[in-house]
């Protein structure tokens, strides 16, 4: 996950599913954009020729997933969703063919420019495994599937750096008790909130500044200057 | 039983439909006393309606509205953040982790059941989900019936303006929380897992794809 933030290309971002694949030991990571900016852009590690092949036969009108995405915000299994259509069926049967496993967790992505893109986590493995798997791993894969999202429209608008997140004036209060080693307890009770508020200020501050937690939220507010140490000497 | 439905399902249940909107009409516009539009329909709708929201609605045993409430993703548009935002000391609430629960409603003469179910459910969802907290939306006199059901969200701050007396909250998702509301509520979990299933389960062919 490091790694992440530092992909500057499409393809840079393909080596990274690979690698989160790998850490996740699972078959396969795919993600994928609806239209952004009149492109379609995504990183998977499908065989590139079922990749090709679910373009050409425009396999996406049919796609329960697709399908089901477009009209959810909730992270979808694929065996809740209907498979019982012949063209769903047949899209199924390749994809097993190409290498597909048999079970998925896909996550609808919608963006505040209304972009629409999902990730999918996709694995072989009995409903019970995957029932274990995902029970462990659903937190998880929601906060990377927004982070990967995140990173990809950083690389789509050939940013840099991650644009300066509009944090409010407790949120950055609350980074920087943070950044001086107090305790959560200590915070929520200088700030005058409880600690599962604190919580909820903290993680949006996270999802804002595209941090994979709190101490890299931290270490991303000091570096791009949202936040600055007490008692540090100004800079001229 | 408890209902998951999105907007776009509820067509398929008329009365569910009816009766909650209208329910929805009796509790914040006659009890609470807020000000929200009720339809020619007698329905108790606001524009967070229009968003494809995920509805948690108590079936009673003749297909009618006994409580419910609305989920939408706090990434996303929620009344929060566009209309709270002094209440919440001026932090935007959002993430995939954070979901906005809101229109917590109850029908008239609804068995005490019903609140803690409901709790008991969005609990369930979350937990499936990955979400770990919740914001929510309510009538300042509601922690009391949330207290009774084993779950007192933390209140961020309370208007006390024309709006009436709202209030802003956070609930957080634990196994432990869904432990004690579940025998508060005398829902056991297990009965909750299932009803969660039959709502996300279309039935739909993909073993028997996997098996040919």
């Amino acid at each position: 996950m490091e790694r992440l933030p530092t992909t500057t290309s499409f393809d840079d971002l393909q080596i990274w599913a690979h690698e989160l694949r790998d850490c996740l030991g699972v078959a396969h990571i795919v993600y994928h954009t609806g239209n952004i900016k009149g492109e379609q852009v995504g990183a998977f590690t499908y065989d590139i020729e079922w990749v090709r092949r679910y373009i050409e036969r425009d396999f996406a009108q049919y796609d329960p997933v697709v399908l089901g995405a477009i009209r959810r915000f909730t992270p979808m299994d694929w065996k809740t969703l209907d498979w019982s259509a012949p063209q769903a069926r047949q899209l199924m049967r390749e994809a097993a063919a190409a290498g597909v496993g048999n079970q998925g967790w896909s996550v609808p992505i919608w963006g505040p420019a209304g972009e629409f893109a999902v990730f999918t986590v996709n694995h072989n493995a009995s409903d019970a495994e995957w029932q274990t798997f995902i029970g462990h791993r659903a937190k998880d894969i929601l906060l990377i599937s927004h982070l990967v999202h995140q990173q990809a429209k950083r690389i789509l608008n050939s940013e840099t750096e991650a644009a300066t997140a509009e944090l409010s004036p407790r949120e950055k209060e609350a980074l920087i008790q943070l950044s001086q080693g107090q305790s959560r307890a200590a915070v929520a009770d200088t700030l005058h909130i409880s600690e599962n508020t604190l919580r909820a200020y903290i993680d949006s501050a996270r999802h804002k500044l595209g941090a994979m937690n709190v101490k890299h939220a931290v270490a991303l507010a000091l570096a791009r200057g949202i936040i600055v140490p007490r008692g540090a000497l100004p800079k001229y | 039983m408890i209902r998951f439905l999105y907007a776009d399902q509820l067509h398929q249940f008329p009365a569910l439909e009816d009766s909650m909107f209208c329910d929805r009409a009796a509790q914040f516009r006659e009890r609470h006393n807020w000000d929200v539009a009720v339809d020619e329909r007698g329905w108790e709708r606001d524009e967070y309606d229009e968003l494809n929201p995920l509805y948690l609605i108590w079936e009673d045993a003749n297909g009618r509205h006994a409580g419910s409430m609305r989920a939408l993703p706090t990434t996303g548009r929620t009344m929060v953040n566009e209309h709270f935002l002094d209440i919440t000391g001026g932090v935007r609430i959002v993430s995939p982790l954070i979901w906005e629960c809101t229109r917590f409603c109850l029908a008239p003469g609804a068995s005490p059941l019903v609140a803690g179910g409901l709790l008991l459910g969005c609990l369930e969802a979350a937990m499936r989900f990955g979400v770990q907290q919740a914001v929510g939306v309510f009538d300042a006199r509601m922690p009391r019936i949330y207290g009774r059901i084993g779950h007192s969200p933390d209140v961020i701050g309370t208007s006390d303006d024309d709006r009436g007396a709202i209030s802003v909250g956070i609930w957080t998702v634990s196994e432990e929380i869904r432990r004690i509301v579940s025998t508060r509520s005398g829902v056991p979990v297990e009965l909750m897992a299932r009803w969660f299933d039959a709502s996300f389960h279309a039935g739909g062919g993909l073993e028997m794809v996997a098996a040919a």
